[in-house]
This record gives structure tokens, C-alpha cells and sequence, in this order.
């Protein structure tokens, strides 16, 4: 996978991509080879969907030199953009592309995950729908498997689509090791000290779901692991720490681990 | 010295007004010159007398420009009556000796003092009032989860105790704490707020509409949501399965329609690959289902009458005495529990019934 790490990949110098890349809002985009931009198959369909398509993929291949008015640059700016991140959008589920993303995860581009027990977990891109202008960018965490709107507003009218629904799936199917341990802490909601009913009843009922997912996928051959089961695994040898090191885990984290026990 | 002359401003007013402190309510000076809501406060904050003095802009003495190379204890400046003008040109030049070197330090303490007293008034009634207002006007932004809707959170904590965590962000919609967007914000101490002031909260106004933006957004996500079930498989979403009828308007304290709207099927993210769904078979399947699920009937929530249900009224003698009955009792309610679960988890798990007992007893 190494040779996919180099940002630019041709001698040609990308100006374009190169100043839309690196220009204020844009940080969640990756630079999309030269090869696959002018690859004509990669952009089948993509002409209805983007005015001035050919001097906006023009302007994306640094090809454009055309004299036009303000008002008619400042559309093809535009559909340049557009044509770009739908590009994007499918560029990002290749071998390459993925590889890309993949330091940009590592690198933190994404941002964090806003929920406290995850720990600050980086996020992936993505998008709710495929189809351009449905909804914006979203943020997903793979270790609560949720989604966020980004935090910060410039990033918050991206289109969703220049990512699409796939990518961030994608990249577990291929990098498997990426994906993180789940945890099965939680917040508990407390009131001097006590738990409130109405959460802790449906802490329980979760954590019987969860039991009841356990059980199903274990019949069918599926072992599902958790950062607590691994922890609890090492303690059984002996009886007394072990009952010891549970209490003060739970009275640790306030976050009990065990709240199917009924307590 | 600044906050008794020249500002009109008190330090209260001043120090709310500071870039990062937008979630603090301004506390009454009535609640904090009630010395019963100062209780045992004297003992966690450094100067306190001066911190206090400084909080509520009271001047102790005049300034006395007399220097005196007297070394007193702190404990001394309490006297009072007898010897009255040493005592004055003491506050004097400890007046003198704060512009120096002390003032930071007292700065400091006035704000640790400031902040557990606002955990405690934020708990109490006018408190509360006022942290709805806030609230109301979203002082304190919205849930960063897309399935919530944009509900509006409230600052908590996670401790107590002041210096251990710094204010984390409640959701009522999907009862997860999050970290505040703005990095401002993360170096507050999460202790001034406290981590009963989330749950009281809206146990206080257990009316306060929590889920109320979500209707309208994501009625334009899934235009097919009311309709019926054999439509809605089509859906991008899982679209919510219709509840029963006959939901109870409160479970277990709540108010159903307020209880934890943002959870549930339909509002709990699949990933998906070209339109498929990643199977739960899959290394990289779906695992944090729980964590976002919720019953369709939210009756299922209610243990006590289900437990009732299951076991006939004959043996619930558990909850007429609280002593050792309720340890048997929840005992009972767990294995009660445990009967449904397969025999195969206990194997897997085989110290899960010690540990029962052990935190049961």
C-alpha cells in the first residue's frame, strides 16, 4: 500500500486540485489521481448531473482556457466543484483512494468523535444519500457506530454525496484491522448518587438486546468481543481480586458495565 | 481590586460574561450570603473569607496605608471586638499585600468557590428556573448526533469534585454525554455543574419538549415514515415500527413521549455497502445496536408489572421491606431476567452468578 501514499502521483502540477484541497473547509477531501479523473468510464453519468461539464472537468485537469466573462467563470467554478466531489465520491471506494483516506483517518483530518466514551475516536466522512444536494456531510464513528453533523459550520454545507454511503464501510471491509474494539460503557444517568429509574430501566433492557445479539451470533459461529469481556477473561483465575477489581470499575467510570444484573 | 472600583459590574455579572463561561447561571447573592448553602465548602477552597468577600464585592475594611510587620495567621483575622484597630490596620495591609502577589491567587479560589456554589444553585429553585432560560434560548448548543435532531443539551459533570473532569454535554435524546464543539469550553471544570443537575433537570420539567424539532426534520428524511410497514422496506431507513396501542403516557417516572425520543428503531444508523446492509456476521458487522435501541413497546420498560406478569402477585413480598428483602428481591428480578436469556450464556459467563450474589448481598 505504500506506493499509494504519495499525494501527487504525476510530474503534471495539479493547480487546481491543489489550491481546492488545501483551501479552508475543503480539509475532508483527498487529492483524486490524474489517471482517474481523466479516465472517461469513472465519469459515466456524470455529465447530466454537472453544468458546463466539460470546461468544469477542464478546469479540474487544468486544461481550461477559455475567455469567460465573471458571471460565466464563476459557474464553472462551480460546477467544477461539484464535479469534483462527486468524482470524490467515487474515487474514495478505490484501492487508491482509499488508501488516502486511510492516512487522512490516521492523521486525524476527520475530527473526533464528539461522544465522551468513545475517547475521542477519529471520524470518518460520509454521507446519508448518493444523490448530490440531499443532505449534508455527516461524521461517522466506528466505535459507537453512530453519526454526527461536524462540529464546524465550514464543514457543515458539504454535500453529503461527495462521499456517499459506502466509503466508510468500504474501508472496514478492506482494512479490518482499523476497526476498533467496542466498548460496552455508557453514561448513567445519576441524581445524588442514584441512578434514575427510567434510564437505568432501559440500560437494562439495552444490555439484554445486547445479550440476546450475543447469544444469536454466537449460535451462528460469531464471536462478538468487547474491551470489558477481554479484561473480565484475565481476571479468572482467582476468585477474590476479581470481585474487587469489578466493584471498583464500576464505581470508577460510573459507567457499570454490568446492569443486567439487576442491582 | 478592580471589580469594587472603577467597574460598575459585579463579579459575579463579570466573571459569567467571561470568553468560556456562557453555560454559568448567575447565582442570587441571597443564595450565597446563606451560609447554610456554603456548607462545608470552607474546607475544599483555599482563602476562602477572602474568596467569598471577593465574589459578592464586599470591601472587609477601608485600605489603611500603615504598614505593620505584624505576621498573623488567617485564623486571626476573624477576631473581632476587643482589639478592633489592629484588626483594622491588619485587613489593611492585607489589603496591600493582595494587590502584590495574593490577588491571583485569590482570583483563583473566588472561582472554585463561585463554581461549587453554583453546582449547589443550580439544583435549587430559582437555580433551576434560571438554567431553563438558558436552556430555552440554547445557551448551550445541541446534540451532535445526527438522530437527535438538534436537541438542545445542558452542561453536566462527571464528578463532583472539582479538578477531576472538565463539563461534558447531556442529551436527553439520546441520554449520552458529548464533548463540547468549542474548545473554549474545555478547560471548565465539569464539578460546577455537577452530575445531578442533568437528570434533575428534566425530571423538573418533565414537560419541556424534548423532541420537538424532530418531527418536522426528519419527516423531510424519510417522507414515507407514517406509512405502512410493507412500503417503508424500501426505505433508506429502518422505518420505526409502528408502537401499539395503548402506550402508557409515563414509564417509569418519564413522560413517554419525552423518553429518550432520539432512541429506537429508525433512529439508529446503519452502515451500509451500495445499498446493502453490512451484515452482523460480518468481522466488521454492526455491534452498538444496543446502545441506540429502544423497545417499540416502551411497556417493556416497565419491570415491576412485567415481573408481576411473570410470576403471578402471590411472591412479590420483596419490596414490603427495604432491609435484606430488596437484596432478595433483586436477586429474583435477575434471575427472573436470566430465565429468558439461554442456559449458554451462563456457561460462557460461568462466575456471573457469584458476582450476583456478591453484589446482591
Amino acid at each position: 500500500m505504500e506506493d499509494f501514499n504519495s499525494e501527487t502521483d504525476s510530474d503534471y502540477t495539479s493547480y487546481w486540485r491543489d489550491w481546492f484541497i488545501s483551501s479552508r473547509g475543503n480539509e475532508y477531501f483527498c487529492e483524486i489521481d490524474e489517471d482517474y479523473l481523466t479516465d472517461r468510464f469513472n465519469l459515466t453519468g456524470l455529465n447530466t448531473e454537472v453544468a458546463y461539464y466539460q470546461y468544469a472537468l477542464d478546469l479540474v485537469t487544468d486544461v481550461f482556457d477559455l475567455d469567460a466573462d465573471d458571471d460565466l467563470r464563476e459557474q464553472i467554478e462551480k460546477s467544477a466543484r461539484h464535479l469534483y466531489g462527486l468524482v470524490h465520491a467515487r474515487y474514495i471506494v478505490t484501492t487508491r483512494g482509499l488508501a488516502k483516506m486511510v492516512d487522512k483517518l490516521k492523521r486525524g483530518d476527520f475530527g473526533k468523535c464528539p461522544r465522551v466514551m468513545c475517547e475521542g475516536h477519529p471520524l470518518l466522512p460520509m454521507g446519508q444519500h448518493d444523490t448530490p444536494s440531499m443532505s449534508t456531510v455527516r461524521l461517522y464513528c466506528a466505535r459507537c457506530e453512530d453519526i454526527y453533523h461536524p462540529k464546524s459550520s465550514r464543514h457543515a454545507s458539504i454535500d453529503g454525496a461527495y462521499f456517499g454511503t459506502s466509503f466508510h464501510s468500504m474501508l472496514f471491509q478492506v482494512y479490518p484491522a482499523l476497526m476498533p474494539e467496542k466498548s460496552i460503557r455508557r453514561y448513567e444517568p445519576r441524581v445524588f448518587g442514584f441512578k434514575v429509574h427510567a434510564s437505568a430501566a432501559l440500560a437494562r433492557w439495552q444490555d439484554q438486546y445486547r445479550e440476546d445479539m450475543k447469544t444469536s451470533l454466537r449460535d451462528v459461529g460469531v464471536e462478538v468481543k468487547y474491551i470489558e469481556d477481554e479484561s473480565e477473561d484475565d481476571l479468572e483465575d482467582d476468585d477474590e481480586p476479581l470481585s474487587d477489581a469489578r466493584e471498583e470499575k464500576v464505581i470508577g467510570d460510573a459507567a457499570s458495565a454490568r446492569m443486567d444484573l439487576g442491582n | 481590586m478592580s471589580s469594587s472600583e472603577g467597574a460598575p459590574e459585579s463579579w459575579i455579572s463579570s466573571f459569567c460574561s467571561l470568553m468560556g463561561h456562557e453555560f454559568f447561571a448567575e447565582v442570587s447573592e441571597d443564595f450565597i450570603e446563606d451560609d447554610f448553602n456554603l456548607t462545608g465548602l470552607q474546607s475544599q477552597v483555599p482563602m476562602y473569607k477572602e474568596a467569598l468577600e471577593m465574589i459578592l464585592d464586599v470591601e472587609p475594611e477601608e485600605d489603611d496605608e500603615e504598614e505593620e510587620e505584624e505576621e498573623e495567621d488567617e485564623d486571626d483575622d476573624e477576631i473581632i471586638g476587643d482589639d478592633k484597630p489592629p484588626g483594622y490596620r491588619r485587613a489593611g495591609e492585607r489589603r496591600h499585600a493582595r494587590v502584590a502577589s495574593d490577588l491571583s491567587v485569590i482570583e483563583s479560589s473566588a472561582e472554585l468557590l463561585y463554581g461549587l456554589i453554583h453546582q449547589r444553585y443550580i439544583t435549587s429553585r430559582p437555580g433551576i428556573q434560571q438554567m431553563l432560560e438558558k436552556y430555552e434560548m440554547q445557551h448551550f448548543g445541541v446534540c451532535p448526533r445526527v438522530y437527535c435532531n438538534g436537541c438542545r443539551v445542558l452542561p453536566v459533570g462527571r464528578s463532583d469534585t472539582p479538578g477531576q473532569e472538565t463539563v461534558k454535554l447531556f442529551c436527553p435524546s439520546c441520554q449520552d454525554l458529548y464533548t463540547p464543539p468549542n474548545s473554549r469550553f474545555h478547560s471548565v471544570d465539569g464539578a460546577f455543574f455537577g452530575t445531578t443537575f442533568g437528570c434533575l433537570f428534566f425530571m423538573t420539567f418533565p414537560d419541556l419538549d424534548i423532541g420537538s424539532r424532530m418531527d418536522n426534520s426528519l419527516s423531510a428524511l424519510s417522507p414515507t415514515r407514517s406509512s405502512s410497514l410493507t412500503s417503508s422496506s424500501i426505505n433508506n431507513q429502518v422505518s420505526p415500527d409502528v408502537p401499539p396501542p395503548n402506550q402508557p403516557v409515563e414509564i417509569n417516572g418519564m413522560r413517554t413521549v419525552n423518553f429518550s425520543p432520539g432512541l429506537g428503531p429508525g433512529r439508529i444508523y446503519e452502515s451500509r455497502i451500495y445499498g446493502f446492509r453490512v451484515s452482523e456476521r460480518s468481522r466488521s458487522g454492526p455491534r452498538m445496536k444496543w446502545l441506540r435501541m429502544k423497545p417499540i413497546d416502551i411497556r417493556e420498560l416497565d419491570e415491576m408489572s412485567r415481573y408481576e406478569a411473570l410470576h403471578g402477585e402471590g411472591d412479590d413480598d420483596g419490596d414490603t421491606e427495604m432491609g435484606s428483602g430488596n437484596g432478595t428481591a433483586a436477586q429474583n428480578a435477575a434471575i427472573a431476567r436470566r430465565k429468558k436469556a439461554t442456559m449458554r450464556r451462563r456457561r460462557y459467563n460461568p462466575d456471573q452468578m457469584s458476582i450476583n450474589g456478591a453484589e446482591a448481598g
